[in-house]
């Protein structure tokens, strides 16, 4: 051992980059730290040159001047002589729309199909097993196409319920009528209509909604004191008060108040020219986009739930069974609990993947951020490099918010390590 | 290993600029004679103006042109390689250099010429937008449109149009987007849109090419002003000078006579000094603009002259049924006015 030399003493020499393991790593990260940078730049500068070579300039100006087009589904006020940049928004909201609804349902479906899976019936499961592989291995522009092609071509035209004959009746006691451009149902319309609040901007929220969110979120709080207290309760005398009518009431009552107050009553749609006017018509463009995002991503949801309640392991089960617990009560108390922190972080996963695979919408003329935004404004205006830089931010913030949100709800139910 | 990693990546980088240089080289003539193939932007597939028939060859009005300008710079008008465009894509392709020119039904516009940097290098086709409805509808004019569900193309001119129309008119409709004229045709045959509306002479040829196109009206009102012309990137002014001399060309030939059945003839025996010159028998006209004398000729034997290649694909004896109107020559109460060959 004593006639190692201290490496310290040795005097540097260049090629110890290379061969010394102390500095080796260093070396190489300092390479890739160059290179990386040094294509940064490339690439900043070659855009820079190209641009100026076209004779065009970077510049988010468009944003503020007028749009000039018209969009179908606008869930803002918006006109064609807005801007660009409300173009945008009204773009945004509908593929927040979309992929909010279509998050929703592929979770429900999902976990349905999933849990169906592993079901004892061998017919079911084996009918879901079909499920998953059809929808799971074919892209989803085709469903997407699919869906729609089914929504135009078999619905009957608007004009077929024209006439005293008509060729096509309308459903749910004359409410909702098919159609193959849109489903027409009946809006909730109020005899006393309280105003608007308005946010500047032309937004606006009608009092009636906020005084309904109101006394839902009110009732909530009070059913969840009603519960508290009755577990008090129970733990000092023993004997659970009956809270079921409580929590009803808190729940049910003020809602109906309000319904009688403001007058709240459905507004049937009615034939009027070459269109159903006086509900909404929800166009077949969102329910094609949003059934088929479901159904594809229902159909990896539904893996993902497999795999996390296989993840149980068996004596999970046969210990709940052995308390005497029910198969129902077993799977909501004891496996699905613990198989939440498998299923949570891929599920975030797919949440991420519907939301940006919803800027597939244009196929459909669905006007998502990509079809005004990354579709007309780019066209009309030709800031090619703006408007891609400003879509790819935003689906960028949207991910990271709807990745955030998740974690929070994941370290929530993940295990407690302590 | 690490070595490998680093010269790879060496080469990426060498292949990628020289690309970029590529882009950067102005002169495009050079590039198509390197190539031996001219890049034409054409649309996706509009009966009469740019589609490939049954044996994928394509034809169309649009296409002529491309070809006509083969033949006067490469001297084959085979050696045309089309690049099918959508409404969205087409300017991006020109102006990336993905198409040397592109003919493609695109309206001249201001924003177009400057703020996309275009050179639009003339008219060939003077068109207006229309609207076409189902004849059972029962409408006959577009202000009877209120209410209606209309299907556009995107990135389009019309689709602004249409905005202003309705807005002028105090009208309401409700906008299909589509990406393309055969998305367009499906929807509307399907009724998921009362009218479609585009170019009038787009609605006719997408008329024509449906089964019973007696059930269908195109509606009289024409709401703007659509001169549809070949483009090229702003910056090469020689190139566009090609461009826009070929196009001359064919409008001229028409004017004098010469067709491309009695070309060869005339190059013997014309007197006319105007179309000794277009012909290259007499001054060398081609060399101004770095090609042969002889350029012209070809251009016009390609598919002929302007009239020609009208009646060939849009004109009265086909499906499409186009009158000349607007596009007769000067001579005869149209629009069409060559500059001089001098």
């Amino acid at each position: 051992m004593t006639d190692v030399p201290a490496p310290a003493h040795a005097p540097f020499r260049l090629s110890m980059l290379v061969n010394d393991r102390r500095y080796r790593s260093l070396t190489f990260q300092v390479i890739v730290f160059i290179l990386v940078m040094a294509a940064g730049w490339w690439l900043i500068d070659n855009t820079i040159r190209n641009l100026a070579l076209m004779g065009k300039s970077f510049d988010f100006g468009f944003l503020w001047s007028r749009a000039g087009y018209d969009i179908s589904q606008t869930p803002i006020p918006y006109t064609a002589d807005d801007t660009h940049l409300r173009a945008s928004v009204v773009g945004l909201l509908n593929t927040l729309i979309v992929a909010v609804l279509g998050c929703i349902a592929a979770t429900v479906l999902g976990v349905i199909v999933g849990v169906s899976r592993l079901s004892k019936s061998w017919l079911f499961a084996r009918l879901m097993t079909v499920f998953v592989e059809i929808f799971r291995n074919m892209p989803l522009l085709l469903w997407i196409l699919i869906v729609y092609a089914i929504f135009t071509e078999i619905m009957p035209p608007p004009n077929a319920y024209r006439g005293d004959d008509p060729a096509a009746s309308m459903i749910f006691f004359d409410h909702v009528a098919l159609t193959n451009r849109y489903t027409s149902i009946p809006t909730l319309a109020m005899t006393n209509d309280p105003g608007s609040l308005d946010l500047g901007a032309r937004i606006t929220f009608n009092w009636a909604t906020i005084a309904f969110v109101v006394a839902l979120v009110g009732g909530w709080f009070i059913r969840r004191a009603i519960l508290s207290h009755a577990q008090t309760m129970q733990d000092r005398t023993g004997d659970r008060p009956v809270t079921w009518w409580k929590n009803l009431a808190v729940m049910t009552v003020p809602s109906l108040v309000l319904i009688w107050v403001f007058g709240l009553h459905f507004e049937a749609p009615s034939l009027q020219g070459f269109n159903f006017t006086g509900g909404l018509n929800v166009s077949n463009s969102l329910v094609a986009l949003w059934l088929a995002l479901t159904l594809y991503t229902a159909a990896f949801i539904a893996e993902i739930v497999r795999a996390g309640i296989l993840s149980v392991s068996r004596g999970q089960s046969e210990a709940a069974f052995a308390l005497g617990l029910r198969p129902n009560r077993t799977m909501n108390l004891v496996i699905l609990p613990q198989a939440l922190r498998v299923i949570i972080p891929p599920l975030i996963s797919q949440y991420l993947n519907l939301t940006k695979n919803s800027s597939l919408a244009i196929a459909v003329g669905y006007m998502d951020l990509r079809g005004t935004l990354g579709g007309t404004t780019l066209n009309q205006t030709g800031r090619e490099l703006e408007a891609i830089v400003l879509m790819m931010l935003t689906y960028l913030v949207l991910s990271l918010i709807i990745s955030s949100g998740m974690n929070v709800f994941n370290a929530r139910v993940k295990l407690k390590e302590r | 290993m690490k070595k490998s990693v680093f010269l790879g990546t060496v080469a990426a980088t060498t292949v990628l600029a020289s690309m970029a240089m590529a882009q950067e080289g102005g002169a495009t003539l050079a590039q198509v004679m390197e190539r031996d193939e001219l890049n034409c932007g054409v649309n996706t597939g509009l009966v009469g103006f740019a589609a490939p028939d049954a044996n994928g060859n394509w034809t169309g009005f649009d296409v002529a042109y491309c070809r006509a300008l083969a033949a006067a710079v490469l001297g084959d008008p085979d050696k045309v390689s089309f690049v099918p465009t959508t409404g969205q894509t087409r300017f991006t392709a020109l102006s990336s250099g993905e198409v040397d020119v592109l003919a493609r039904n695109s309206t001249w516009t201001y924003s177009r010429d400057t703020d996309l940097a275009l050179d639009f290098v003339g008219v060939n086709y003077y068109d207006g937008q229309g609207f076409m409805v189902s004849r059972e509808l029962g409408v006959t004019s577009a202000k009877e449109l209120d209410g209606a569900t209309i299907c556009i193309q995107t990135g389009t001119t019309t689709e602004l149009n249409l905005a202003d129309y309705f807005r002028a008119n105090q009208m309401d409709y409700t906008p299909v987007n589509i990406d393309s004229n055969a998305e367009g045709e499906q929807q509307y045959m399907a009724g998921a849109c009362d009218a479609y509306t585009t170019d009038a002479s787009g609605l006719a040829a997408t008329r024509a090419a449906f089964a019973d196109p007696e059930s269908h009206i195109i509606l009289p009102e024409i709401i703007s002003k659509e001169p549809l012309g070949p483009a090229v990137r702003h910056g090469d002014n020689n190139w566009g000078d090609i461009a826009r001399w070929t196009l001359n060309a064919l409008i001229a030939a028409e004017e004098y006579g010469v067709t491309s059945r009695n070309i060869e003839e005339l190059v013997r025996s014309s007197t006319n000094p105007e179309v000794q010159r277009l012909l290259g028998t007499t001054d060398e006209l081609g060399a101004m603009m770095g090609l042969d004398a002889e350029w012209a000729r070809r251009a016009i034997l390609a598919n002929g002259n302007y009239g020609e290649i009208f009646a060939a694909n849009i004109g009265e004896q086909t499906p499409i049924g186009l009158a000349r109107g607007l596009n007769a020559q000067w001579t005869q109460g149209g629009l069409l006015y060559a500059q001089p060959f001098r």
